[in-house]
């Protein structure tokens, strides 16, 4: 997916002027937050689970040569294949090598938001070959021609009446007087439009929430069932997927399922949890004929090693997300690329660099919600600032802050002139601010005060204050 | 007790009372307290800029301004986070100075949960006679577990009422840098946390750091509403009479 991070700012303040989106993200504001409080609250050992978890994700990136070698020799084992792609384009090579060679037309897509990364619909477009979304909102978005706004809603940033206004434009077969208001009427206009679409294609492409090494199984999480019938119906299962969904066994996965479900829409489970293990054995009901996973690096195995490395224990729950209050304000798209959010502001500049995608590291308050709710306690804003770290080495900052920052830390490293600019710059304001008690515009403070006033400081800075105070009681 | 107390650069500039009521407090708890004259600010604008090499330097500073007090206290959750949690991290591949860093984050206090937690306090003289509502800022909520003390020692003042804020625990779009950054972003989250304040219908908002305090009471006044600003500690103090609300005229 071509990434537009450097237009953040922009992007941003598109957000904010857009009402859809602003009233689409006041409602998931505080029901996200709200629904993950009472799960956790059911759940006494919730903060044990956490220990858990991250300890599972950690124990796994120390030896993941060795369970994706063992993975790969179960995939084997059970009668799939694995196909490496270092990069977005071979991954995406590898698919459409598998669609050609089955003959495919058209292909059915569960949510994957590493199909997003690599920009597979694009491509198989390009190539012939049509895919279907089939998770609802990545429908939505597929009829948009929208990137996904949030890893796990995808359409979160419409409000209902714009997916009405996009089923009108777009089922152009259906009564154009049926009645479209309530989200059931368009749930079930999307499942009587898809129905044919499932039956009808080659090859279905899932995601994948976490890999098995010990058997060499996929699992994904739904709650619309898109993903069962993506992966049963066609001849083809691909499972697009990257190198961090490891983990060692079954009972791992149980784990990190009990913390998934509840960080991330606050259920004690997904509706549908589904596990694949190779094609379809001789004697079973259903199941593809051929068992495929793609399986993306991408940047990833170059942060292991790194200060970065703890990013990898990432399981997409989007808790940090939905408690990020810069994306509450300004939504998905702004953060410009697959990952937005806390754990996009960490993974984007890993995975496609700091050049692209400066900003999303630093638009951050470092208020620690993210961290407080991650369900493998990543310390995401330990990570941001490490970004900006690297950011400051290579000298990426406008010169003007990175002059400003030096000067003050200057300053602050000569008590004495600090002391005395300090008490100068308290005298000055407080007696330009005497009157009113606070400025309504300050030159030097032009962000600030363009949109809030600047409260005036008292007038005398506290150490001159406890000097002369120190004074007077040594002289009583 | 040895008590040293940060100030702050922003309560050093912009609110010394802030710092007075903090050494009346810590004083009527029992401790004697100091103020490191070779004191600026913790150098926290550098470390979340990404600038170590001045953050360690001003770090260094703090180290020989503070050794040897019992311990340092800040009206300030977000300083204090910064000694007590970042300065360790700061230091985490300097072994020399490491244990420096660890020694002054185990003495290393946020004001008011230092009163409580440390020094037992559990109950002040003051009186103030307003529906209050308290902002849980940020660093010192998820850093340093601060949330009941200051409610616990509010209820005491006499005259006090608290009205709980409802996303009290979101963030009010300070961040430092951050709300001269993205200065559209910082506006929309004190813009919602506005709202918030007002719908409590509470005579008064209050928090523990002077940054949130400023952006809060900037954006109250820029909306025309009249609901005062102040710092926890003034109020814990009885300090009231001798200042008017943060912003507002003298």
């Amino acid at each position: 997916m071509l990434a537009t991070s450097r237009n953040f700012e922009a992007a941003a303040q598109a957000g904010l002027a857009n009402d859809n989106l602003q009233r689409a993200l006041g409602l998931a504001r505080t029901g996200f937050p709200l629904r993950r409080r009472l799960a956790v609250e059911r759940l006494p050992e919730f903060e044990e689970l956490r220990e858990s978890g991250r300890s599972i994700k950690d124990h796994t990136l120390q030896h993941l040569d060795f369970y994706l070698e063992l993975y790969e020799s179960q995939v084997v084992a059970s009668g799939g294949r694995v196909h490496w792609a270092d990069t977005s384009a071979e991954a995406c090579a590898a698919v459409l090598q598998i669609c050609r060679s089955a003959g495919a037309k058209t292909v059915t897509k569960g949510k994957s938001m590493v199909a997003e990364e690599v920009g597979l619909n694009d491509f198989l477009e390009a190539n012939g070959i049509t895919p279907v979304e089939t998770d609802l909102g990545e429908y939505i978005i597929q009829l948009r021609h929208e990137p996904p706004s949030h890893i796990i809603a995808p359409a979160i940033h419409l409000v209902k009446e714009q997916v009405a206004d996009t089923f009108r434009s777009e089922h152009r077969s259906l009564d154009p007087d049926r009645l479209l208001v309530e989200p059931r009427q368009m749930c079930d206009e999307a499942r009587a439009v898809l129905r044919p679409r499932f039956l009808a294609a080659d090859v279905g492409i899932t995601g994948a929430n976490f890999l098995i090494a010990e058997t060499g199984s996929s699992i994904i999480v739904t709650n619309e069932g898109n993903g069962d019938l993506t992966q049963t119906l066609p001849r083809i299962h691909i499972v697009m997927t990257s190198i961090e969904k490891l983990v060692p066994t079954f009972e791992d996965a149980a784990t990190l399922l009990r913390l998934l479900a509840r960080s991330a829409t606050g259920q004690e489970f997904s509706s549908y949890t589904t596990i694949s293990t190779g094609p379809r054995r001789a004697g079973d009901l259903d199941g593809p004929e051929q068992y495929h996973v793609v399986l993306l690096d991408n940047g990833r195995s170059a942060m292991l090693g790194t200060e970065f490395q703890d990013m990898l224990r990432c399981i997409r729950c989007s808790a940090c997300i939905n408690h990020c209050p810069v994306y509450a304000a300004i939504g998905g798209h702004a953060y410009g690329w697959v990952y937005p959010g806390p754990m996009g502001a960490v993974l984007t500049p890993s995975l496609i660099g700091i050049h692209q995608s400066g900003h999303l590291p630093n638009a951050s308050t470092f208020c620690g919600r993210c961290e407080s709710v991650c369900p493998v306690q990543i310390p995401l804003p330990k990570m941001m600032r490490h970004w900006r770290e690297r950011e400051y080495a290579m000298k990426l900052n406008p010169p003007i802050y990175r002059t400003g920052l030096s000067a003050w830390a200057w300053v602050a490293r000569r008590p004495a002139l600090y002391h005395a600019l300090a008490e100068i710059a308290s005298r000055a304001l407080g007696w330009a601010g005497r009157g009113r008690g606070r400025f309504r515009a300050l030159p030097t403070a032009a962000g600030w005060t363009r949109v809030r006033d600047m409260p005036a400081p008292e007038g005398r800075s506290f150490h001159s204050l406890w000097a002369r105070r120190q004074k007077n009681r040594a002289a009583m | 007790m040895r008590v040293a107390l940060l100030v702050t650069c922003l309560v050093d500039l912009f609110r010394p009372t802030v710092g007075f009521a903090a050494v009346k407090l810590l004083q009527e708890a029992g401790c004697s307290v100091d103020v490191p004259r070779h004191q600026t600010c913790c150098g926290q604008p550098a470390y979340n800029s990404g600038d170590r090499a001045d953050a360690k330097a001003i770090a260094l500073q703090v180290f020989d301004a503070f050794a040897g007090y019992d311990h340092v206290v800040a009206p300030s959750g977000s300083c204090a986070g910064m000694l007590r949690v970042h300065y360790p991290e700061l230091f985490a591949d300097d072994p020399k100075n490491l244990p420096v860093a660890q020694e002054l984050a185990g003495r290393s206090w946020e004001l008011v949960s230092f009163l409580v937690d440390v020094c037992g306090m559990r109950a002040v003289a003051a009186q103030w006679h307003r529906r209050i509502t308290y902002h849980d800022a940020c660093s010192g909520l998820r850093e340093l577990g601060v949330k009941l003390q200051p409610r616990r020692l509010l209820a005491s003042v006499a005259g006090v009422g608290i009205e709980e804020l409802p996303g009290a625990e979101v963030c009010c779009g300070f961040g430092g840098t951050f709300c001269i950054k993205y200065p559209e972003i910082s506006d929309k989250m004190v813009t919602d946390k506005a709202a918030d304040i007002a719908a409590t219908g509470a005579d008064a908002v209050l928090a523990g750091d002077l940054g949130c305090l400023l952006n809060m009471a900037g954006k109250l006044y820029r909306q025309g509403r009249q609901i005062e600003a102040r710092h926890v500690a003034e109020v814990l103090a009885g300090m009231t009479d001798e200042v008017p609300p943060i912003g507002a005229p003298r």
